[in-house]
């Protein structure tokens, strides 16, 4: 064990987890109507309780105790038999299980996109903990537990499957099944802060640093390599989302230059730890320019109230990243270099294998759940309720008070 | 008395108090507002999302004055607010039957 790595590992689980609170809060607080801000942060802020205490009951052992290509099994339920002395990765297993944990909070967090302004608090509870437990930790184990996608040879370097693809596709199941906001698409409310949701998003920003190069699980040349083309990205996603905006409006706005700056993070998180800087600005230029289209295609064309656009900003960007590893992982694009025998066709081949197994166990489980909580709990609060607003009628509370 | 109300451009509010110091005008009250006129709304786009911004953000100022000073004090407002294009405001003039101090409890043009 080295102290460095350690060190390192224990300050990126403080930045992951500073990716939920308050950042990710923040960056959707702002976008939604000023009478639901406190149900979105309310939303994020119970999530990270719940999905820690799920994380350390079953889902950590489900995601990465020894079990079958499918999933893990039951023996480090509650941590149990892990210690000070234990040991994972090169790590104590307890910042290994820590760090892995604020991924598991920020993977469901992320779905909070999906259904603001409309769902039931208590949905939002009973999804987002059967959902770790069903579609997080199992896809988690499959590709960094030992199970069947890590062992045929599949790029998931922090978690464009394993986090963004997930939450992505749940985001989009859930939204068809609840429905849209009032209104929607017409006649929506517009942001009600987008200076919150610059502030949410530069959080995310900085806490992505801990996420891509926090998962080098290790303080080294490829922990350096994976924040330097992090960070480029971030910035390329950034400046090709402006400049279509610019383009296309006449205006380059904040709201989009920072959700350009979420889809070059989100594309680069699979790749991070494989391609060098030319891979990262190729990454977050296409990743800006897809996302962007998406989020139309999704919101004009299909007309899916994915309020905040989880599926085509996460989703989208975490396949073209797992799928666009395959090149630019090759040492011609100043990437690590294949694995021996492989070649970037059977790359590709098993990145889309990934791609497709991680789609459709969360279409299908995510749709079952979803049922599950719609027979139980409900998913969506009273038309009254949804006028006036979560913050109220939810949680007695109001966002802004004179 | 006079009871003036004047709605007019944000950026305006600070040249108007200027204008009605100057005429002795030694109170009054303003208000963040929102509305629409002629001016209509506009439309801002987020994540190319158009959404119509069908209430404008104007100042609404309220000012008590006595009968002596109120056409100069209309006068003052409507030259200083004006820019000329659409969205300059409306200025409503009421009479008014009592002011009060509550202070002194003073009434009238004293109260002002």
């Amino acid at each position: 064990m080295d102290g460095a790595n350690t060190a390192w590992i224990l300050t990126s689980t403080a930045l992951v987890l500073f990716m939920t609170l308050p950042g990710l809060a923040l960056f959707y607080g702002g976008l939604v109507r000023s009478s639901n801000v406190l149900s979105v942060l309310m939303h994020c802020f119970s999530i990270a309780c719940l999905a820690s205490i799920v994380w350390l009951a079953v889902g950590y052992s489900i995601a990465f105790a020894d079990g079958t290509p499918w999933v893990g099994g039951l023996q480090k339920a509650f941590l149990m038999g892990v210690g000070r002395e234990s040991v994972r990765d090169g790590l104590p297993e307890t910042v290994f299980f820590m760090f892995q944990m604020t991924f598991a909070i920020i993977t469901p967090a992320l779905i909070v996109g999906a259904y603001p302004e409309r769902i039931k608090f208590g949905a939002v509870l009973l999804f987002s903990g059967l959902w770790i437990i069903v579609v997080y930790a199992p896809v988690t184990h499959w590709i960094w537990g030992g199970g069947w996608l890590g062992e045929m040879g599949v790029l998931d370097f922090a978690g464009g499957l394993v986090v963004h693809l997930t939450a992505g596709v749940s985001a989009l199941v859930l939204a068809l099944v609840l429905g849209g906001r009032r209104g929607f698409p017409k006649e929506l409310r517009p942001p009600h802060n987008p200076g919150m949701t610059m502030i949410g998003a530069s959080m995310l920003w900085v806490g992505w640093f801990g996420f891509n190069a926090g998962s080098a699980l290790a303080a080294n040349g490829d922990a350096g390599m994976a924040m330097t083309v992090t960070h480029l990205s971030a910035a390329m996603g950034s400046l090709v989302w402006l400049t279509i905006e610019w383009v296309k409006f006449g205006k380059p706005s904040l709201v989009g230059i920072v959700t350009g700056m979420v889809a070059g993070l989100a594309t680069i998180t699979p790749a991070s730890g494989f391609v060098g800087p030319i891979g990262a600005l190729i990454i977050g230029l296409v990743g800006g320019i897809v996302c962007y289209y998406m989020v139309g295609l999704i919101k004009h064309r299909l007309k899916i109230d994915d309020s905040l656009d989880v599926f085509a900003v996460h989703g989208v960007g975490g396949v073209l990243g797992t799928l666009m590893v395959a090149v630019l992982v090759d040492k011609s694009f100043g990437g690590v270099g294949l694995a021996e025998g492989m070649t970037i066709a059977s790359q590709f081949g098993v990145q889309l294998t990934g791609f497709a197994a991680v789609l459709v166990w969360s279409v299908f489980a995510t749709y079952i759940l979803v049922k599950i909580v719609q027979a139980t709990v409900g998913l969506r609060v009273s038309d009254d309720e949804e006028l006036e607003g979560l913050d109220v009628t939810s949680h007695g509370e109001t966002g802004y008070n004179l | 008395m006079k009871f003036i109300v004047a709605i007019i451009q944000p950026f305006k509010l600070d040249a108007v108090r200027e204008g009605l110091s100057e005429l002795g005008i030694e109170g009054l009250t303003a208000s963040e507002v929102r509305g629409f006129g002629r001016q209509k709304g506009h439309r801002e786009v987020y994540r190319g999302s158009e959404y119509t911004i069908n209430y404008v953000p104007k100042v609404k100022i309220e000012i008590a004055v006595g009968d002596d000073i109120s056409e100069r004090v209309i006068e003052s407002v409507q030259n200083i607010a004006q820019t000329g294009k659409i969205g300059d405001g409306k200025i409503f003039v009421f009479e008014l039957s009592e002011a009060i101090r509550v202070r002194t409890g003073e009434t009238g043009e004293e109260a002002l």
